[in-house]
């Protein structure tokens, strides 16, 4: 047989491919989180009064929490699929590393959840009435924010993927994980919404980031392999 | 290959070898848990007490050697139904550490999914989509198949074909456990394990 052999990164590069090309395909599950966002921020202003300044006050926390919400609400499916259509057991039986077959996983539920909020945060900043200089803070910190969330997102997913009602319990294993993000990354764009200097707090996701990367697969792969035992 | 295996509360002990060349049927009643030995000996499961061997030493140990030289084809497919059953067999493949791509259309062809490698999955019918799990024994040169009912859903054209595939494989030397209902017609001696319920108290 003239088969090539592939290297680790490519062997994650695949699984990471074929996961945006299925959410690409079915819109309707990416498209998802967004909706949820963009519904919630648009809720707000009709909730609190359209009061400019009362809504700048408010917008930081708003964005934050509900692109937090948003992750969460995602995560319940990361290994859903995969754990009904027996992909996830073609996984454990194959000599792929599982930890890096998590790692691939989470950093692919990223791409088609995390990074769109990101990229859609500007938008409803802009709805809420973020002053536009805080509006790269917020995308930044949402990046490197929902990174974290998405990697211990992952732990939940992979704990309760063998219930079949798991949402409520994956809410309560990774809520007080996601808090320490929640409070950096809103603070982070506090801080530049009131003209002060935010690299600090950027500095502490990226270093929530650095501490998750490595250590959240271990937990993931470790998690999948008891969910499926059965 | 050596497989001894005690699990009380499904089925009575057992203990039986699979060897090159071997087709070993597992046999028994729905609930005597042939699965769950299939998913036991596949590593899925470590919920059984006694010893599962490879080459003469204990599983566990050697996983990763045992990932790479066996196949494991469960009761769910494992495809995806937004891809195509080429994106599935390469991404599968890929798992093992394969680049296909060269190899993937003649795996498809033979398994009769020739015309059907770009459609999505979803479009297939549940017989299509099994031949489609199937086309993986084309792909990867493992030396042991564990098959679970592979020949659900699969037509009666299809029946005589994976029989003579499955003694293929054991005639190049290879080895498959398999569970079904299906009365096996094969060129090659059938070995058949059967599962008894456990009668003794536990």
């Amino acid at each position: 047989m003239s088969e090539r052999q592939l290297s680790a990164p490519a062997v994650m590069g695949r699984l990471i491919r074929r996961d945006v090309a299925i959410a690409l395909r079915r819109r309707v599950e990416l498209a998802n989180p967004l909706l949820f966002f963009l519904m919630v921020c648009t809720l707000f202003p009709l909730g609190v009064g359209p009061e400019p300044a009362q809504l700048a006050v408010l917008a930081p926390g708003v964005l934050w929490v509900v692109a937090l919400l948003a992750c969460l609400l995602a995560s319940d499916g990361l290994f859903r699929a995969d754990f009904d259509d027996g992909s996830l057991e073609q996984m454990l039986v194959s000599p792929a590393s599982m930890y890096l077959l998590a790692l691939a996983k989470s950093a692919a539920h990223w791409l088609v959840t995390g990074l769109p909020l990101a990229l859609l945060a500007p938008l409803l900043a802009l709805l809420l009435q973020l002053p536009t200089h805080a509006v790269g803070a917020l995308v930044m910190s949402l990046a490197l924010g929902t990174a974290v969330l998405s990697l211990i997102g992952a732990i939940g997913a992979a704990l309760t993927v063998g219930l079949r009602r798991g949402g409520l319990l994956l809410s309560l294993i990774v809520l007080p994980l996601y808090v320490p993000v929640l409070i950096f990354g809103a603070s982070a764009v506090q801080a530049a919404a009131e003209g002060f200097d935010y690299s600090g707090q950027l500095a502490i996701l990226g270093a929530l980031l650095a501490i998750a990367l490595p250590l959240t697969p271990l937990a993931v792969a470790a998690s999948l392999r008891i969910s499926t035992d059965n | 290959m050596y497989c001894e295996r005690d699990d009380a509360p499904l089925f009575a002990p057992l203990s039986f070898t699979v060897e090159a060349g071997a087709l070993v049927q597992l046999e028994g009643a729905n609930g005597i848990g042939k699965t769950s030995l299939l998913r036991c000996v596949g590593g899925l499961s470590s919920r059984f007490h006694g010893e599962l061997l490879w080459c003469g030493e204990p599983l566990a140990r050697r996983r990763t050697e045992f990932a790479a030289a066996s196949l494991f084809l469960g009761h769910a497919a494992g495809l995806k139904a937004a891809l195509s059953p080429r994106e599935n067999l390469l991404w599968w493949a890929s798992l093992r550490g394969l680049d296909v791509a060269a190899e993937a259309d003649a795996a498809l062809a033979k398994v009769g999914l020739a015309g059907y490698e770009y459609s999505p999955c979803y479009q297939l019918s549940a017989g299509q989509q099994r031949r489609a799990a199937l086309a993986r024994l084309f792909v990867a040169a493992a030396w042991l198949w564990i098959l679970d009912e592979p020949f659900t859903a699969i037509d009666r054209q299809g029946v005589v074909e994976l029989e003579a595939w499955l003694a293929a494989h054991a005639d190049a030397g290879g080895a498959v456990l398999l569970t079904t209902h299906q009365p096996l017609s094969m060129a090659r001696p059938l070995r058949k394990v059967t599962l008894q319920a456990d009668v003794r108290d536990v």
